[in-house]
């Protein structure tokens, strides 16, 4: 009980720095990043004071080129600043072109090798791209989810970038529904990261469409990804007494 | 609804097809704000579903009259020509859609979407990709429907056969092919990879049940559709649907869903035609007979006017949907994407494609005059529009 109210307190701390702290660009969309299911295991892990998070996905987890600059990397970056004196690693294990199905056997060695409170899965474009049956896609999910929560792990899952160029070829609609109901099904938090980065597009926060071979615009949304998956995780925790773990 | 027998159009099917083409073309439209009006994000079903019935009800009533006063080679003649045209349009859309990605992949590049462009490689097996796309196993974004209309029409002739014989045995038949895919997950496989994202075999049954409601089915469940229970149960279950979907949008609302009922509903099947989705549309049906009488006047009043235009030409409307959509989407991305300009967008769509439905009825019109009276039995398209 006393380690509860431990993490609690450790995290209403948490919380409230993440939200002062958010860069305005990012803090825009911070509304969509809401507490809607617990994460019971991340609480226990800041209460003993070490948080590992594992990452796991596909090409649009990282940057070409700039590993360090792409969102689980941030992620780690704003774990750290908010949560002082608990030891925070985040672990990626990404490979472009991979599918949910693919990504099932490296998560489960993953599961086991790095132990982590919480996965965050990134998942849904190479499904769509290579347009996989919707139904092995949520069976892939399912196993995967069930996988991480007997090896006694959170997850959540991170579904595709808005990418408004490409949005005539790669039909993303049925797996983004796909990932809000396995996430409904399981009660596991869902990061919107289309949706997201959509309302940015609306707002003109960021623009999707221009031709550019720089970084800058790709790192600032990778930052502040990281930043929102960041506040989505410990606000989730937040809310697991309440939950109960599954 | 009509039957056989009858004569005069059913401006209702007219009326209910235009709606479902210009709701396909606002769902078109990738990231359209004006798609939230759609019937898709209140409840399981969306306008594909109506199209599907209401042409499968058309065809038989077109082409079930064919079949009958001219024998079956004819009729089926008559039917794989129509499956024919819709060929031709869709190589025609497809080659308007080779177009607009080869655009892309010349203007764009990110590193933010480096995976996601990706997707253009195929871009340089032209040769494959369109022999793959003439084969209908290549099928962009939002082109799936009418390689499920060519391949349920190039089909429908022997099923024809059977609605008009034995109505019953055929939707039996049709239903029985519905249950064998879920048994044993048939679906046709697409190109490069995965399946048809409407798989014929499920969809098939919602093609063949509007087809026996046209061939006298619907007269037979006239007495189930006027029920007070049944309209009570189409009530209860859209409320279901409704108060489901909600739970997507605030996922908070989901702890009120047992779990159990979730288990049970997730994932909804759009490439089978989930159940709930069937339910979801016999329901909105049920309803719609209930409010809308066939002879009701304001059908006939300008408001339902353009609808019903777009209706009766449904193929060709449906075609200048898809590159409308295109079109649409290379404005957002283009020029502006603000809320205002995606309104404008919307409605000028539907605008060109009530004009243009408009001059086609003209235009045939005028045809019609000019060359004199014709039996009615060459002009099925009086009848029940074309299918």
């Amino acid at each position: 009980m006393k380690a509860w109210g431990l993490a609690v307190f450790a995290l209403m701390m948490g919380a409230t720095a993440v939200c002062a702290e958010l860069p305005s660009e990012c803090a825009v969309a911070e509304h969509l990043v809401g507490p809607d299911f617990g994460l019971p295991r991340v609480a226990t892990a800041i209460a003993q004071k070490k948080l590992t998070v594992l990452v796991v996905g596909a090409g649009s987890s990282t940057l070409p080129g700039a590993v360090a600059k792409a969102y689980p990397d941030r992620l780690q970056a704003a774990l750290v600043e908010t949560l002082p004196g608990v030891e925070v690693k985040v672990q990626a294990d990404t490979k472009p072109g991979r599918t949910a199905q693919a990504a099932v056997k490296p998560l489960i060695a993953d599961l086991a090798s790095v132990r982590p409170a919480v996965v965050v899965w990134q998942t849904g474009t190479v499904d769509a791209m290579k347009s996989v049956d919707p139904d092995e896609f949520s069976a892939a999910l399912d196993k995967g989810i069930s996988a991480a929560h007997s090896a006694d792990s959170d997850i959540v899952l991170l579904n595709a970038q808005y990418s408004p160029r490409t949005e005539s070829i790669i039909a993303l609609g049925q797996y983004i529904d796909h990932i809000r109901w396995v996430g409904l099904r399981h009660e596991i938090p869902v990061f919107d990261r289309y949706g997201i980065m959509k309302l940015w597009a609306e707002l003109g926060t960021f623009d999707f469409v221009t031709h550019t071979k720089k970084l800058d615009m790709a790192e600032h949304v990778h930052d502040c990804i990281g930043r929102l998956l960041a506040e989505l995780i410990l606000k989730s925790a937040k809310e697991a007494p309440t939950q109960g773990a599954r | 609804m009509a039957t056989a027998g009858t004569t005069e159009r059913d401006l209702r099917l007219d009326l209910f097809r235009g709606i479902a083409l210009w709701l396909i073309f606002l769902d078109h439209i990738p990231s359209n704000a004006v798609s939230w009006i759609t019937i898709r994000n209140y409840g399981f079903s969306d306008a594909t579903e109506i199209f599907v019935f209401i042409s499968g009800y058309t065809a038989a009533f077109v082409y079930g009259r064919a079949m009958r006063e001219h024998g079956f080679l004819i009729g089926s003649a008559r039917v794989l020509k129509r499956a024919w045209q819709i060929y031709i349009a869709h190589i025609f859309l497809f080659a308007i859609y080779l177009a607009e990605i080869g655009y892309v992949s010349q203007t764009f590049e990110n590193p933010l979407y480096t995976e996601e462009m990706g997707i253009l490689s195929f871009l340089q097996h032209p040769d494959v990709t369109v022999l793959q796309a003439m084969l209908l196993k290549f099928k962009p974004v939002n082109m799936d429907v009418l390689p499920l209309y060519i391949i349920l029409l190039a089909g429908f002739a022997p099923v024809l056969w059977v609605l008009i014989r034995a109505p019953t045995m055929a939707l039996g038949g049709s239903t029985l092919l519905y249950i064998l895919m879920w048994e044993f997950e048939w679906n046709i496989p697409a190109y490069p990879e995965g399946y048809w994202v409407f798989n014929p075999f499920a969809w098939q049954l919602l093609f063949v049940f509007g087809g026996w409601c046209a061939l006298g089915g619907a007269q037979r469940l006239t007495r189930w559709i006027h029920s007070k229970v049944t309209l009570a149960a189409a009530i209860v279950y859209l409320l279901f649907a409704f108060s489901i979907a909600m739970t997507w949008y605030i996922p908070r609302l989901a702890v009120y869903v047992p779990k159990i009922v979730a288990d049970v509903i997730y994932p909804i099947d759009k490439t089978n035609l989930d159940v709930l989705r069937i339910a979801h549309f016999l329901s909105l049906a049920v309803i719609v007979l209930w409010l809308v009488p066939r002879d009701a006047q304001w059908l006939k009043s300008p408001i339902c006017w353009p609808a019903i235009v777009c209706g009766q030409h449904s193929l060709e409307t449906f075609c200048l949907s898809v590159f409308l959509s295109f079109a649409g989407h290379f404005i957002f991305t283009e020029i502006s994407d603000r809320i205002w300009m995606q309104i404008a967008v919307s409605a000028a769509g539907i605008a060109i494609m009530v004009g243009t439905a408009w001059l086609l009825s003209w235009y045939k019109q005028v045809e019609r005059r000019g060359r004199g009276p014709r039996p009615p039995a060459q002009m099925p398209s009086l009848a029940g529009g074309k299918a």
